[in-house]
């Protein structure tokens, strides 16, 4: 089964399962929904498994004609970065659902409507990363922040309901700026040869570069937001404070992922003189956020903003592998983007599991769980080195990678983001110190350890994040075909490694 | 003096004389009928008609004429295509003007009286307002077909006329609503003199009354410049009235709020078709050659009235008056199809009035649907937690809103994406970009309605969800299918009015 579109309409046809289920049996929404994202998981990894690797054009590609008066189509296929997007965005759904097995139970409305938010969320993660339409984009683009704005709004805890509409407004924003770049690309394409919004035909057009730069940073900003990166980033700590955990998953996870995937698909494909000019202040601000990122998530008291912040200087090192401009810098942006969504899965899960049974989000509140709850601990702490890039788990390839190929253009922003590792090192080890360590405080001592399905859950997350520290090439075979082609696309070689004697 | 008899074309005529045939009838009714049997009789007659009409446009849909009443009136695709849009608006509009809940019994008397309290008690009602909004619609289908500067009056006076009186009739707060025709017939006055003000420069300006031959001396040139540019002005003033553009919507918010709640919706979804097809007409084909005197004006109204109604909705905290700033926004949106002037931006503003005019009557249908003891609330603090006491009236609205915010997926984004790129098409980058800043601020207050249904919770105050009857669900269904059904498969609409979509002149 090689179709992109049957994919994405798996998660509707199981959210429309999980509708028909009575409300009542709030167990049968959970199967439902939980059958439903391993039956797409394992389609996308089937699906993966036919992708031709050196094949550096669109594969699965379909093409339906949608509004053919705007030169419209329903058009999907991918590469080697959205595949491996796709792939995540797949796997982790499934993650979420039996994670959060009990999380819909607080809100605002029933749980079966939080799968089918969850169920129809999925379809559009898929869409998302899969149109080659520039207009399906944007549709889906828009119209996936529906479901999360109440995911966040009705089951989130705390000041929900303002997060979420900082979340909407903040994204719509942006949404509204990239429209008018897209209407003023759909005008020229009318001019040169006829309205279109194929990827591949726009990525022809001839523009003066003033043009360029204007409809390049309604692009950009949209997708700065979402990253979301340094100044534009203010609206995540607290989507992601009040979100469930599962949400901040595929928020962070996922969602985030939209903003360094539209970099490299829309602003390098379609503008590559602006994106050139404006690599400079982008360097710029991608440094930033790392540090800033960074700094900031050391001073938090609450585990899920301290999350979030890690999550901002992240983004940053993406940004900064996108922005290098080099084949390596590249692969390791993609391959971040991979690894981040599952060590910030991880993260979120264990931690949310810590917060649900503790009542608290507040890391001071916890300590010594080690002792009470080793497996919980323990893996608190694995996810912790995970997001700390520690040499032998997954990040460590990516983050390497990151700084070696921003390094060869740019050495004294890797340099200065290479501190930003140092502070990495705080911001989790405090945490971990500070709630897994030393003796263990009164009101901790009855706190259970993890159960199966919780264990189940968690598993292949861990071994995900192992099992690519060690062999990372499976993906990075499927990476760097599509990376090496973006830069070749771009015009840019890249540097010769320099020694020391130069 | 010789006298010829006038030649009519009745088949192209016949939707408008059908409608008046329904109104007279009505009028008719009402005189010789008991009262008992008046009220389904005129709602048969009303839908009777409104049908027949319907079925007339959709035969004569591709007959092109410009004597189908000895040069005053022309029929032609885009005519065919708003004269079809009123006729469903008006429809569906019927369907909640059908509720006597919202009139008042007896219109003539004071508010208060003893008569009135003896009205109500004997179950009086104003099926008056049958035959009066025949009369209005007929009015808007024969506004944008006119032809000439008088005939073009005409349906302006029979239009707005029976209006006037709907929006007093409403049964609660009814010195509101009577402050409200009040005001409304005021200024409507005003802008009509305005409009025959400027209708007579034209004249001075062309020697012709008839669109042909003030576009001939717009095109031949060499006429005085200054009647002209007075001439636009001044005509241009009483259409941007009747759209309620910025600076001529004073009335609107007051008469929004104060008109029963059925009357606003089909004011506020039929008017603006009626205007705005009348001003397409007007500034495509007769003005087309002198765009140099009326685009610049119209670029600043409009974006001062995107920005005005945007940023003033966010203040408002009733409902009726937040839909009435966002109907100010959403005129500004469409005046950048006026202002496009080319083939895509008539077509996208066709698409637009008819996706606008379905989700604004649903809108309002669910706002007569929520209510308390003493008749709708429109307070919006207590619309609060409408989304736990009756979810699905609250996902309807929750989808109008979004439709009118814009959002992918839903009719209003497909008309924004269509306006906005006309308009870019034709070099008009300010109007789009301001149209898309205020797009932002607009999903603001649109965002806020949605946050106070679902995220909070609802206050015991004795505000209830009405069943709705069924004609009011008739109404609200069929927004909301037309409003996603336009959102996400656009195509054959979208066909259809690009084939029709050619003024002739």
């Amino acid at each position: 089964m090689n179709s992109l579109v049957l994919l994405m309409l798996l998660p509707i046809i199981g959210s429309i399962a999980v509708a028909a289920t009575p409300k009542t049996k709030e167990v049968l929404s959970k199967q439902v929904a939980l059958a439903t994202s391993v039956i797409v998981a394992i389609a996308t990894i089937a699906m993966a498994m036919n992708f031709q690797r050196d094949n550096v054009d669109l594969q699965f590609v379909e093409k339906y004609s949608w509004i053919p008066t705007f030169g419209i189509n329903f058009s999907v296929g991918v590469d080697g970065l959205a595949l491996v997007l796709i792939l995540m965005s797949t796997i982790l759904a499934p993650i979420v659902v039996l994670s959060g097995w009990n999380e819909a139970h607080g809100g605002r409305w029933s749980v079966k409507t939080f799968y089918i938010l969850i169920l129809v969320l999925e379809t559009m993660m898929i869409g998302v990363f899969a149109a080659t339409d520039v207009f399906l984009f944007y549709v889906i683009f828009e119209a996936m922040l529906i479901p999360v704005y109440f995911l966040i709004g009705g089951y989130g805890t705390g000041e929900r309901s303002a997060a979420a509409v900082k979340f909407l407004i903040y994204s719509l924003f942006g949404g509204l700026l990239m429209l008018a770049s897209i209407i003023a690309l759909y005008v020229m394409s009318g001019a040169q040869g006829g309205h279109t919004f194929d990827l591949q035909a726009l990525s022809q057009l001839e523009m003066s570069s003033t043009t360029q730069n204007f409809l390049f940073l309604g692009f950009f900003i949209a997708f700065a937001i979402k990253a979301p990166l340094w100044p534009l980033h203010t609206w995540l700590p607290d989507a992601a404070a009040s979100a469930t955990p599962g949400t901040s998953v595929l928020l962070l996870g996922v969602l985030d992922k939209v903003g360094t995937f539209g970099m490299i698909r829309y602003c390098l494909t379609l503008f590559p003189e602006a994106s050139k000019t404006f690599t400079p202040l982008i360097m710029v601000l991608a440094v930033i956020s790392i540090v800033y990122g960074a700094i900031l998530a050391i001073g938090q008291k609450d585990l899920k903003r301290l999350i979030a912040f890690t999550s901002i200087s992240h983004f940053g090192f993406i940004t900064m592998g996108i922005f290098a401009m080099t084949s390596q810098g590249h692969s390791g942006a993609t391959l971040y983007m991979f690894n981040h969504g599952f060590s910030t899965a991880a993260l979120f899960i264990v931690g949310g599991w810590m917060i649900a049974r503790r009542g608290s989000s507040t890391i001071a509140d916890f300590g010594g769980l080690q002792r009470v709850t080793p497996v919980m601990a323990w893996s608190f702490f694995l996810a912790g080195m995970s997001s700390l890039a520690l040499p032998g788990l997954s990040s460590f390839v990516s983050e390497f990678l990151v700084l070696v190929g921003t390094f060869t253009r740019y050495p004294v922003h890797a340099v200065i983001a290479t501190f930003g590792i140092v502070l990495a090192a705080l911001y989790i080890l405090i945490p971990v110190q500070k709630a897994l360590h030393g003796p263990t405080t009164p009101s901790n001592e009855g706190l259970s350890d993890l159960n199966l399905r919780e264990k189940v859950a968690i598993a292949p997350v861990m071994a995900i994040i192992i099992a690519l520290g060690f062999y990372p090439s499976p993906l990075l075979n499927v990476i760097n075909p599509a990376s090496a082609h973006v830069i070749a696309q771009m015009g840019f070689t890249d540097p010769a490694p320099t020694n020391g004697d130069k | 003096m010789e006298f010829s008899s006038p030649v009519l074309n009745y088949t192209l005529l016949s939707p408008m004389l059908i409608l008046l045939g329904g109104a007279i009838i009505g009028v008719l009714v009402e005189a010789f009928m008991s009262k008992a049997l008046r009220p389904f009789t005129q709602l048969s007659v009303t839908l009777g008609s409104l049908v027949l009409a319907l079925v007339q446009v959709w035969r004569i849909r591709n007959e092109q004429s410009l004597s189908a009443a000895m040069g005053s009136v022309v029929i032609d695709g885009p005519a065919v295509l708003m004269q079809a849009s009123i006729l469903i608006i008006s429809l569906i509009s019927v369907l909640l003007i059908a509720d006597a809940e919202h009139f008042t019994p007896l219109a003539a008397a004071l508010p208060g009286s003893d008569e009135e309290r003896h009205a109500m008690q004997s179950g009086n009602q104003v099926t008056e307002v049958y035959p009066l909004t025949l009369f209005a619609v007929a009015g808007m289908m024969l506004f944008p077909v006119s032809s000439d500067l008088i005939t073009l009056f005409v349906a302006l006076e029979v239009l707005s006329l029976p209006l006037y009186l709907m929006a007093g009739l409403s049964r609660r707060r009814r010195l509101a609503s009577q402050e409200a025709a009040l005001k409304y017939f005021l200024l409507g006055a005003f802008s009509s003199a305005f409009f025959l003000f400027g209708a007579a420069f034209l004249y001075g300006y062309s020697s012709s009354i008839t669109f042909t031959g003030i576009r001939n001396a717009v095109v031949g040139g060499g006429g005085n410049d200054v009647f002209l540019l007075i001439g636009i002005a001044f005509l241009s003033v009483g259409l941007l009235f009747k759209v309620g553009a910025v600076p001529f919507h004073a009335w609107s918010p007051d008469v929004y709020q104060g008109a029963p709640t059925p009357v606003t919706a089909f004011m506020a979804a039929a008017t603006k078709v009626a205007a705005f097809g009348a001003m397409l007409r007007i500034y495509y084909t007769v003005f087309a050659n002198a765009q140099w005197s009326w685009s610049p004006m119209l670029t600043i109204i409009a974006i001062i009235t995107m920005v005005f109604g945007s940023l003033v909705a966010i203040a408002q905290r009733d409902v009726k008056r937040m839909l009435a700033y966002s109907s100010i926004a959403h005129a500004g949106f469409l005046l950048t199809g006026v202002i496009a002037l080319n083939k895509a931006g008539l077509e996208a503003s066709l698409f637009y009035l008819f996706a606008y005019g379905i989700t604004t009557v649903g809108a309002f249908a669910i706002v007569t649907l929520v209510r308390d003891s003493a008749g709708e609330v429109t307070d919006l603090n207590r619309w609060k937690g409408l989304g736990k006491r009756s979810p699905w009236v609250a996902i309807a609205f929750a989808t109008f809103l979004l439709s009118f915010a814009g959002i992918p997926l839903t009719s209003g984004f497909i008309g924004k994406f269509s306006i906005f790129s006309a308009a870019y098409e034709s070099g008009a980058r300010s109007v789009v970009i301001a149209g898309v800043l205020s797009s932002a601020i607009a999903a603001f207050f649109y965002i806020r309605v949605i946050v106070l249904m679902f995220f909070t919770d609802p206050v015991e105050d004795g505000t209830s969800v009405e069943i709705p009857s069924s004609l009011t669900s008739i109404t609200v269904i069929f927004s909301i299918i037309v409003t996603i059904a336009l959102g996400v498969f656009p195509a054959p609409v979208l066909n259809f009015i690009s084939n029709l979509a050619t003024f002739i002149r």
